[in-house]
């Protein structure tokens, strides 16, 4: 797709590389993703968006290739260094502390502690500004709870993982990546989340989406980026293209052109998943 | 709102919890004083501290001390260790006991050495403290000792073995206790004395810890050291019933002489089956009995027994041997214990 | 993290801001079964025998549980990572016999002696830390091995022999002074001050947060930058200091070394731990629990004692209570989903 002004990506990968033994799980990937939208990344199993996704939030250092954040060549030295740099993931487990309320877990690893000798001699936490704090941000994207002491554990799924959310929006900068955010709700809650993912995306944070269910990704992408064999297949807007012919390119069954039409590559499969050239 | 600066509200309940007892301390205490040794209702409390709740030696123990204290109309409070060695028991079950008022503690110490202080504590409150069967490291730091002469239980057997064994050369195995526990120690070196001989003369030395399985591998160990093992020493019954299973097991048993100690009730049998050659009988009810009767005088008079009182033993065999007095099972069987 | 502010007006969602109020907090806590268990047990007693309910008595209990409730802030500490460690009763003998034996000797001035057997203690329980951390090895594996190595490590060196004339720093623990009408170990204020700073620690401060976030769920704590592997290993290290502080208070109590002390402790102390509504599998507990736990054992130990009931019902009657404990975790953490 050629692009005439698009402003500089937030976060951008150019050739990509990762080995393990024999085993190549990034191919040469590239990467973009806009200011402001939400961009959903899909690709079947053993596609390798699970490495690509850990490459861009410092879990794993690529052999080659570059990142650049906000337009800046960058290298993750683990996890930790990316978040310092204001890159934020919602796993898909959520990594909450069950028994823990909300507030803690907000600031889980990050504890305000009090001003004055109470903090630094004493290492005393600050719980009513935590807790303060935690009710800002959660009010900030709208999220209902009618109270934020009651352990993560008492509350249902969706709400678990609107607390994961807020804390991520919370402390990001930069990006938000969400690991397959609706897979475990049921469609109520899952319609709650992407609700919410919408208003981070319309407070001006870009958010990474990482999903296997299509109607949600067409529901809510601004582009998708199809992965496959290792490296980008396609980016692409979900309402040039249907969902089963996006499906095709994520198996290869079609391949997209410069100009962006597709083209049958494995005309069996293409016939299978009913799709055709356009 | 108030920007008054609050406890955090567990810190509240930590510090609510330890006032609670604060006060509790002080509140109480001012009631109804502190410890006091008086026997207030009337009747007369008496201790009873053994190793273990478990081993049938005390059971017996505790039996006795019931009787007399019922006969004299004390009251019994007893208590026990967790195990055979547990000294850290023993010590919170006298602070106990004189805590709750008991005249006279009669204790059957796991550590001879460690439990000193403690009795010297309870002492100090005017509590009359006797040790049974197993003396204190020093003797004197119990008022007084009502036990078994160990050693003499142990000559006995030595003798008997020695008159019985009528001249064949002896090729001796002792199955022990355990290292430095005195019970141990003066049986054994009263075995050898009274059969005439040292511990350069011994085969083989196992240690049991007075139990059967223990007894039945340290046996399995010396036949296989030392084969032609004739006289086997044991520290208890339960040792030599170990012992005897082991010999059975390589047809041994006929050819092999075994003595012990302690005269429970199955050991006894034990002897009359011809499993056991002979044993020392001890009687623990005595100890117990006359444990009681010193408390209970020392309560009524204010006269503290003293010194050591020998309890006696009498050597039990079916299989009389000339030059040592023993007497035979069935009397044996009318006094044990167990 | 970037703060942003409700605009004046906008009504927030939420229903309150502020923690609930004491009177709330204390019904709800984990602690509250087993208080009333312990007030329970305390009316009972008091009914049952006329010397329960005395000062000298309490600060009888208090000075009777406070090793094994030293031992139990170190369990408790294990147990909230979902660990568990069944050697801390022979580290802390082992701790005891070599602070016995060097002061008794004349190896070590007394005070270095009992500095240098508290570390060793620590020593004991860094390498818990390590290989539970490092190879990694599951901790009930770990410290039952380590539990038979002390052990032996403690007859070996200590020859089967009972360590008397102790000099006078290592019993000053075991001095009391008045109270109101009674007399209290300087000991068991050690105890209580422990249990008050663990307390602190694990309720006030980021470390504790850490400790229980690590209990809940491993992944989720490092995930979220906490630095697990220094955690766990800090808390077995500390764990073992307590154990060799509990060593010291052993002595102060008996007055001597005794190579056969604790083996019952390592149990005991799980059972005080589990009986203040800790939870075995991680994530959820207090210390404050723990000292409840430890006082219960002591006051049923005391109360039965009194009664003139025989010692063997006290072990039947713990047993109980502990499987009545840890059912009770189990259907309120049923509940709680």
């Amino acid at each position: 797709m050629t692009a005439t002004s698009t402003p500089t990506p937030v976060l951008q990968a150019r050739g990509l590389v990762k080995r393990y033994g024999h085993v190549t799980a990034i191919d040469g990937a590239d990467f973009d993703l806009l200011p402001g939208e939400v961009l959903a990344v899909i690709g079947d199993n053993g596609a390798g968006k699970t490495s690509l996704i850990k490459a861009l939030t410092g879990a794993v250092i690529p052999d080659a290739g570059e990142i650049r954040l906000n337009g800046k060549p960058i290298t993750f030295s683990g996890p930790q260094s990316a978040r310092a740099h204001g890159i934020e993931t919602v796993y898909q487990d959520l990594a909450v502390a069950a028994s823990m309320d909300i507030a803690s877990n907000m600031f889980l690893g990050r504890e305000l502690r009090r001003p004055g000798v109470l903090g630094s001699a004493f290492r005393m936490l600050d719980k009513k500004r935590m807790r303060q704090e935690a009710a800002e941000h959660m009010a900030d994207l709208k999220i209902g709870l009618r109270s934020l002491t009651q352990s993560v554990e008492t509350l249902s799924g969706g709400q678990r993982q609107a607390v994961a959310v807020a804390r991520a929006v919370a402390w990001a900068n930069s990006v938000v990546v969400m690991d397959e955010p609706t897979a475990a709700l049921g469609v109520k809650e899952s319609g709650q989340v992407l609700d919410l993912i919408r208003r981070v995306r319309d407070k001006g944070m870009p958010v990474v989406l990482i999903s296997h269910n299509m109607p949600h990704v067409f529901e809510i992408a601004d582009r998708i980026h199809v992965h496959r064999l290792g490296r980008r297949a396609a980016v692409i807007k979900p309402s040039d293209y249907s969902m089963a012919e996006v499906v095709a390119i994520m198996t290869g069954a079609l391949t997209v052109d410069e100009a962006g039409g597709t083209v049958v590559a494995d005309s069996e499969a293409a016939k299978a998943a009913g799709v055709q050239a356009n | 709102m108030s920007r008054t600066s609050r406890l955090p509200v567990s810190l509240l309940r930590v510090a609510a919890c330890t006032g609670v007892a604060a006060l509790t301390l002080t509140a109480c205490g001012s009631g109804s004083g502190s410890s006091s040794t008086s026997a207030g209702s009337g009747s007369i409390k008496v201790g009873l501290i053994t190793k273990t709740d478990t081993n049938p030696f005390f059971v017996k123990m505790k039996e006795g001390a019931e009787k007399a204290a019922k006969a004299d109309g004390a009251q019994l409070v007893t208590a026990a260790g967790k195990f055979d060695g547990d000294n850290a028991g023993q010590v919170t079950a006298i602070e106990n006991m004189v805590a709750s008022g008991v005249k006279g503690i009669l204790i059957t110490p796991s550590d001879s050495k460690a439990i000193v202080p403690a009795i010297a504590k309870a002492r100090a409150k005017g509590v009359l403290v006797i040790a049974l069967d197993t003396p204190t490291e020093p003797q004197s730091a119990v008022d007084a000792l009502f036990a078994t002469n160990n050693l003499n239980a142990g000559k006995l057997i030595g003798q008997y073995a020695k008159a019985a064994m009528k001249g064949k050369t002896a090729k001796i195995a002792t199955l022990d206790l355990a290292p430095g526990v005195s019970v141990g120690v003066q049986r054994h070196n009263g075995f050898l004395q009274g059969f005439g001989a040292t511990d350069k003369d011994v085969a083989c030395a196992q240690d049991t810890g007075g139990d059967q399985a223990k007894g039945q591998t340290a046996m399995e160990n010396c036949l296989q050291k030392a084969p032609g093992i004739n006289l086997v020493y044991t520290i208890n019954e339960p040792a030599a019933l170990g012992a005897y299973t082991a010999l059975k097991a390589k047809g041994r048993e006929k050819d092999v002489l075994i003595v012990s100690v302690d005269g429970g009730c199955t050991g006894t049998q034990a002897v009359k089956d011809g499993k056991i050659a002979a044993t020392s009988q001890q009687y623990p009810l005595k100890m117990a009995s006359q444990g009681v009767q010193a408390v209970v005088d020392y309560a009524k008079s204010g006269k503290k027994a003293s010194g050591y009182t020998d309890t006696g033993v009498n050597l039990i065999t079916d299989k009389a041997q000339a030059g040592v007095t023993s007497k035979d099972t069935a009397f044996g069987l009318q006094n044990c214990w167990g | 993290m970037t703060a942003t502010t409700t605009p004046p007006g906008t009504s927030s969602p939420y229903a309150e801001l502020k923690a609930p109020g004491v009177a709330r907090r204390l019904l709800t806590a984990p602690t509250t079964g087993p208080l009333a268990a312990l007030l329970l047990a305390c009316a009972f007693f008091s009914l049952s025998t006329d010397q329960f309910l005395t000062g000298g008595n309490f600060s009888l209990i208090v000075q009777q549980v406070m090793v094994v409730g030293t031992l139990a802030i170190g369990q408790t500490l294990i147990i909230l990572t979902a660990g568990i460690d069944l050697s801390c009763g022979a580290v802390m003998a082992f701790g005891s016999i070599m602070i016995a034996k060097m002061a008794a000797q004349g190896t070590l001035p007394p005070l270095l002696a009992i500095a240098l057997g508290i570390a060793v203690c620590g020593g004991f329980g860094l390498v818990n830390g390590l290989l539970v951390q490092k190879i990694p090895l599951p901790p009930f594996i770990v410290t039952l091995g380590m539990l038979n190595v002390a052990f032996a490590l403690t007859h070996i060196y200590s020859a089967e022999q009972t360590v008397t004339n102790l000099p006078g720093p290592l019993t000053a623990l075991g001095e009391t002074f008045p109270l109101g009408h009674t007399d209290i170990t300087y000991g068991s204020l050690v105890t209580i001050a422990l249990f008050l700073l663990l307390a602190y620690a694990l309720s006030n401060t980021g470390w504790g947060r850490h400790v229980y976030a690590l209990g809940n769920s491993q992944e989720a704590a490092r995930l979220n930058g906490i630095r697990t592997s220094r955690l766990t290993i800090g808390i077995y290290t500390v764990a073992g200091l307590l154990y060799g502080i509990a060593a010291l208070l052993l002595i102060s109590r008996t007055g001597v070394g005794d190579p056969q002390a604790g083996q019952t402790d390592n149990l005991d102390s799980i059972t005080a731990v589990v009986l203040g509504g800790t939870s075995l599998f991680g994530g959820r507990g207090s210390v404050l629990g723990t000292f409840i736990g430890v006082l219960i054992v002591g006051v049923f130990r005391n109360g039965l004692q009194l009664m003139g009931v025989a010692s063997i019902y006290q072990t039947l009657i713990t047993g109980v209570l502990v499987i009545l404990a840890v059912t009770v975790d189990q259907i309120s953490r049923k509940k709680a989903r």
